[in-house]
């Protein structure tokens, strides 16, 4: 088996790795590139837990190969904090609101949650809801999460 | 699994016809990949289409239509608002399929060659009257996109033909889509039952009529009966009427876990009206 060498920019850094085709972009994250803090939940895109933008765009990490990488732009949950550390508003709130408990979600939800207010700066509760959807959470039951990302919002809109 | 990026359709054809084992196109991949994970397909060559010039745009044609590429996304048609002006039940019906992070992959033609009988966009592209430019090992041809599914898994494609663009027709005028499904939730559900109808006006009098039912067979079907119940009326309540009925004798479900057959069957009636009276008041402008 052939491996195919890959050059991507993940974070704004460019990368390159060394990817069997038949890893996907989540194995070659975590794996190759040593990024963890995207998940693997159920490997069927069904659960978001691996959520990570390509050319900004949200996308399963799990439903994307590696080899598929080549030349494009990843943004992960690690490009998500200033490079200080100072956490994004997003990450704050999540905090706040106490909006995780086992936290494995987590990190999808703050990427898939960025996506949308990148989109839709000021969203109602239910295109939270739909937007989140496919973001599954077997700890909180939701509502935390809904609050945190709505606040974020209001704050990063400057009206809070 | 050989990977392959071919930079023509000509190119891919010759890949997957010197290829001896199983091969697999890779658009989307949000079916694709699922089934490499599952073990269902091993593909021994993956031929991803996506560095193929054109397969990302959605153009106008001359004839005032919309080709729409093979790698276009849901998230993609959802965001181009001229094609969501023209067929807004097509575009509502590729939207539904799975979550914001699957509708950044996925592909109306992906959707169409999963070969799943209740698949959302395929009753929307079969009401709108889609064809499907196919090149293969025998050269190229066009097919109605109701032509494609022959069965749960299963196309009328051939070993080495791909699906190079879809082609949904001019709009004209007085026109109007739309397509509805039926869960048991609100979302990330696969239908229990799917319709779409397509119509055209002249003053209150449709002259013209597609009306298609999805997951209430083994493939999505055209339905002709029911277009006929409702062409050369204004859609009122006789009309109505005798649309539900042929949509349900048309239907002929299955029972499984997400809904018998007697439940498939009246639910084909329901959406069918009102699936027909929302397409009904877009083409009169009533409706977004």
């Amino acid at each position: 088996m052939s491996k195919i060498h890959v050059t991507a920019t993940v974070n704004g850094d460019s990368v390159e790795f060394l990817a069997d085709p038949r890893e996907t972009l989540l194995d070659a994250l975590r794996d190759h590139l040593g990024l963890i803090g995207s998940k693997e939940g159920c490997g069927t895109g069904d659960c978001g837990a691996c959520s990570v933008l390509l050319d900004g765009r949200l996308v399963s990490a799990c439903l994307v190969l590696g080899v598929e990488a080549e030349g494009h732009e990843i943004e992960t949950i690690e490009g998500m904090a200033g490079p200080d550390g100072t956490l994004h508003p997003l990450q704050r709130k999540f905090i706040e609101h106490a909006a995780l408990q086992c936290g494995f979600c987590t990190p999808g939800f703050l990427v898939a949650s960025k996506a949308l207010l990148a989109k839709t700066p000021d969203p109602t509760e239910e295109e939270v809801r739909y937007w989140l959807a496919g973001n599954l959470c077997r700890c909180t039951g939701y509502d935390k999460i809904i609050r945190a990302v709505m606040d974020a919002a209001a704050e990063m809109r400057g009206a809070a | 699994m050989h990977y392959h990026t071919p930079a023509s359709f000509e190119e891919a054809v010759r890949i997957a016809a010197s290829a001896g084992g199983v091969t697999r196109f890779l658009a989307g991949g949000t079916d694709v990949l699922v089934q490499l994970r599952a073990g269902a397909v091993t593909p021994d060559d993956l031929i991803d289409l996506k560095h193929i010039p054109g397969v990302h745009d959605i153009a106008a044609t001359p004839q005032g239509g919309w080709r729409i590429g093979v790698a276009v996304s849901g998230a993609e048609l959802g965001e181009h608002a001229a094609l969501k002006r023209d067929w807004p039940g097509v575009v509502e019906a590729m939207e539904l399929v799975g979550s914001t992070q699957v509708q950044g992959r996925a592909t109306l033609t992906g959707n169409l060659c999963n070969g799943s009988p209740a698949a959302d966009s395929v009753p929307a592209l079969v009401a709108a009257g889609a064809r499907v430019a196919v090149t293969g090992p025998q050269g190229s041809r066009e097919m109605a996109v109701e032509q494609v599914p022959t069965g749960p898994g299963k196309t009328a494609l051939g070993p080495g033909d791909l699906i190079t663009a879809i082609t949904l027709p001019p709009r004209g005028a007085g026109g109007g889509d739309a397509y509805q499904r039926f869960i048991p939730r609100t979302e990330m559900d696969i239908a229990v039952v799917g319709c779409a109808v397509n119509l055209t006006l002249e003053g209150d009098v449709i002259t013209q009529a597609r009306v298609a039912l999805g997951a209430v067979a083994p493939t999505v079907m055209l339905v002709p009966e029911a277009a006929e119940a409702i062409i050369s009326t204004t859609l009122d309540s006789d009309a109505l009427e005798a649309l539900v009925k042929v949509a349900r004798s048309a239907a002929r479900p299955i029972s499984d876990k997400r809904g018998t057959a007697e439940f498939r069957t009246d639910i084909a009636g329901v959406l069918a009206r009102r699936v027909a009276e929302l397409a009904y008041a877009r083409a009169k402008g009533r409706a977004k």
